[in-house]
């Protein structure tokens, strides 16, 4: 079924898996996800798919362990197999050459962010693509980044390696610099909100993909419910791109810590 | 042969004439309408176990003794399948439990799960001849869900014989009551069928909405096998418009499709704090519950417990929600409905059930806004007080607010539960079918053929949030006029 058939580190939490999904490697564009339920009794968890491979009838995952769930995924081993699979689910990335685009990618943001750099690229814009992490161990992507981008910038908290700072002073080095026409964000929802404050002061349009708590991912039960522009929104059927300057980041933040007490158990 | 000739003719077979006089007309009148053997109230609020126990074979029996046999039953006509309800009942009574489940399975698939489920005060029952004598309808639902419980547990679960397979590949999108009731008619015309459902279950409503302690999942697995036994394939996690498109479909060969997809998409009153943590959906309550098992230690899938739960509504989903609360717990669980009692859609035993397991009414209420407390978890609900006033389209008295009547109540969960819409996938994903502005799919009402000649559509996706009844009868009807499409086809 989807059988796990290669496995990488790219860092101690961070992991890759290519998994055997022939129908959703044919049927899948940058910016989809799928939902992943490991074990009978495991969670359903939404995952970006950060690329395929179509002869293989192959899906890329980039995990990051952070709780229960994603650590299960990420001890999977080559020849295991995912319980249950489903997808693409969401909206795909409306691609278009809109000029020069800043991608700002965070932690394991920077895996969804692939696929469409990729993409962006392909369609001719140029690409700045700008990477932070904590620390130098944990920036990942970087060499395939720069095959499909036009200059890639990175960012540690700490300054051990490429430059010390926030994604957003990485971005706003380049806006400074150059006339910078879109902005593509996706990273832990309290980076994301930074870089749409930052962007809305330049005015320069900008996309976030929101990562919600999730059940169903078909538009089912609303857990993944954001407000954009003072309206409620599915992010599994309307998302997970959204306008970035119309999302209300700070009611997100807070849904998102909706279970932490009863998964901390 | 019209449908009365054919009532006519099987009231009239000699045993059936022969117990008909067996008992006195008025007699039958007499007797008493039985009572449902259920499990306590104390002790079932707090489990998953079916509340309903079942008649026994002499009460019910007994039960069917009631039933005039009257030469034209209007109980019939208040089935939206048509069951032949006498012809079953007195078979029931003459003791042939195996035959009188075989008659509900000539116009139902799924006896055991409507048995349970249909809103038989509203339907069959409210047409029983009993009632214009002011005696109570005969419990037909009861005798439903006996016979099929019975023939379920005889080891001799009827599989029918499909016709000869003719090859002809069927699609069906959705696994709930229109998706099975579709796939098992195809079936035994012989059609080659898979049924493709968006989640790891199959079942629909039916495993992931409805709870246990009402329509325990073991009922609808046998559903599911028996349809399995008859060839029927199903691949769960493939989301028809996006795993497979409707293009995808045609290559592959699959001649028509059945769009069973459901009223999946919950609605919300878009009032303030409707986003606070702590509130949310019936459906996604009733998901984790259901179909993730969130209550269960071994799941990985967490749920919120609250001390004193909210459900907003008064429809089936609003009681199953404020019953689950208090088997997970809750010290109040408390049903906020801006009619009255009389109004609410609910059963009227899922309503006598909820009120004698000690959920707590408030009726005439309507939220206006929660509160929350620092952390964003709602702590309180602010409710505005409704009178009746003046009936309104659907013929009940509409509720008008109160002035100046606001309360505060203390809530630490929220549960709304105020209707649900079409599942937009499908909707959106398939070029050139004919949606309506509400979101459900156009389609023939005889036929259920959409606005794309291949394609047909039932249940929910057809009628917004309406009944397992009903679902499962589109799905045998669509079944039956794609089969005449296809048979004409086939022939040309
Ligand atoms: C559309 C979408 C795409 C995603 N793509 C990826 C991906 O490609 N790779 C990846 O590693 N993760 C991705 N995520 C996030 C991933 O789904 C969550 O990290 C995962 O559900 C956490 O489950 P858990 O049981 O491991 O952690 P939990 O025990 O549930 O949570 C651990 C901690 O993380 C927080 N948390 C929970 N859910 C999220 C979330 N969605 N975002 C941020 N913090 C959260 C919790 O509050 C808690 O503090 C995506 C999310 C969405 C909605
Ligand atoms: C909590 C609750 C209690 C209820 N109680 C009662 C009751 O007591 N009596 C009664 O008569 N009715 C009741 N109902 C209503 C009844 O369950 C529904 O009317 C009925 O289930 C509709 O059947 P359906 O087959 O149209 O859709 P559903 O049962 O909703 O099934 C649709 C299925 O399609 C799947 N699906 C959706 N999109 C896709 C796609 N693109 N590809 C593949 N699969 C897809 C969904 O995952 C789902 O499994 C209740 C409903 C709920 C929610
Ligand atoms: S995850 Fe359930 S509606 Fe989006």
């Amino acid at each position: 079924m989807n059988k796990i058939v290669s496995k990488e580190y790219f860092s101690a939490h961070v992991v890759k898996l290519e998994v055997e999904a022939p129908l959703i490697a044919r049927s899948r564009k940058a910016g989809h996800f799928v939902i992943v339920k490991t074990g009978e009794k495991g969670e359903r968890i939404p995952l970006t798919i950060a690329g395929a491979d179509l002869e293989k009838g192959t899906i890329t995952l980039v995990i990051q362990a952070v709780g229960g769930s994603s650590r299960k995924i990420c001890a999977l081993r080559v020849g295991d197999e995912i319980t249950d699979l489903a997808g693409p689910l969401g909206r795909a990335t409306h691609i278009e050459k809109a000029g020069t685009v800043v991608c700002a990618g965070g932690g394991v943001g920077v895996a969804p962010l692939m696929p469409i750099v990729e993409a962006l690229h392909q369609a001719g814009n140029r690409v700045i693509a700008v990477l932070a992490a904590r620390s130098k161990e944990l920036v990942i992507l970087e060499e395939q980044m720069r095959l499909h981008s036009d200059e890639v910038i990175v960012m540690t908290d700490d300054g051990s390696y490429g430059r010390k700072g926030l994604v957003t002073d990485g971005v706003e080095s380049v806006i400074n610099r150059e006339k910078v026409d879109l902005c593509v964000t996706i990273g832990p929802a309290i980076m994301m909100k930074f870089v749409s404050a930052l962007t809305k002061k330049y005015a320069i349009p900008t996309v976030a993909s929101l990562n919600t708590i999730m059940v169903d991912g078909t538009g089912m039960c609303g857990a993944c419910r954001v407000t954009v522009g003072g309206k409620i929104k599915f992010v599994c059927v309307d998302g997970p791109e959204f306008d970035a300057h119309q999302v209300d980041f700070d009611e997100m933040l807070m849904r998102l810590g909706a279970y932490r007490d009863i998964e901390k158990k | 042969m019209t449908t009365e000739e054919q009532i006519a003719i099987r009231r009239a077979e000699p045993w059936r004439e022969e117990l008909r006089k067996s008992v006195k007309a008025k007699d039958r009148s007499n007797m008493e309408r039985v009572r449902m053997n259920e499990l306590d109230a104390a002790r079932r609020s707090h489990t998953n176990e079916e509340v309903n126990a079942g008649l026994t074979l002499g009460q019910a029996r007994k039960e069917a003794q009631r039933c005039l046999d009257c030469a034209k039953p209007a109980c019939m006509e208040g089935c939206p399948v048509s069951i032949n309800i006498p012809t079953f009942i007195k078979y029931v009574e003459a003791g042939e439990i195996l035959e009188a489940a075989k008659v509900l399975k000539e116009t139902s698939s799924l006896p055991a799960v409507c048995g349970r489920v249909c809103p038989q005060e509203k339907q069959c029952e409210a047409r029983c001849i009993h009632l214009k004598m002011k005696k109570e309808a005969v419990a037909i639902g009861y005798l439903e869900r006996f016979a099929a419980d019975y023939e379920r547990t005889s080891g001799h679960v009827f599989i029918p014989e499909p016709d000869r397979p003719n090859g002809v590949k069927i699609a069906v999108a959705g696994s709930g009551p229109a998706g099975l009731s579709f796939a098992g008619a195809m079936a035994k015309s012989g059609y080659r069928v898979t049924v493709f459902e968006a989640l790891h279950e199959i079942g629909g409503v039916l495993k992931y909405g409805i709870p246990e302690f009402r329509l325990p999942n073991e009922i609808v697995d046998v559903e599911i096998d028996v349809l399995k036994r008859m060839g029927v394939t199903f691949l769960t996690n493939c989301i028809i418009g996006k795993t497979i498109t409707y293009e995808d479909l045609r290559n592959d060969g699959f001649r028509g499709i059945f769009v069973a997809s459901g009223a999946g998409l919950p609605n919300f009153m878009n009032i303030p704090g409707e986003n606070l943590t702590g509130v949310m959906s019936s459906n996604e309550y009733l998901t984790r519950v259901n179909l993730m098992d969130a209550a269960s230690p071994e799941s990985d899938t967490p749920v919120l417990t609250g001390k004193k739960v909210a459900v907003i509504g008064g429809g089936n989903t609003a009681m199953d929600s404020v019953r689950t609360a208090l088997r997970l717990g809750a010290e109040r669980s408390m049903l906020v409905y801006r009619r009255s009692a009389e109004e609410m859609p609910a059963r009227m035993e899922e309503v006598k059930h909820a009120r004698e397991e000690g959920v707590e009414f408030l009726t005439l209420y309507n939220p206006l806004a929660y509160i929350g407390d620092a952390q964003g978890r709602v702590k309180q609900m602010r409710l505005q007080k409704m009178a009746l006033g003046q009936a309104d389209a659907s013929g009940r008295r509409r509720p008008v607010p109160v002035e100046g009547a606001i309360e505060t109540i203390e809530a630490d969960e929220v549960i709304v539960s105020i209707g649900v819409s079409p599942n937009p996938l499908i909707p959106s994903a398939f070029r050139g079918l004919d949606v309506s502005k509400r979101g459900t799919v156009v389609v023939n009402e005889s036929t259920m053929q959409s606005s794309l000649c291949d394609v047909y559509a039932g249940g929910d996706i057809v009628r917004g949030g309406a009944t397992v009844i009903l679902a499962m009868g589109d799905g045998r009807r669509a079944a039956a006029a794609m089969h005449e499409r296809l048979k004409i086809i086939n022939r040309q």
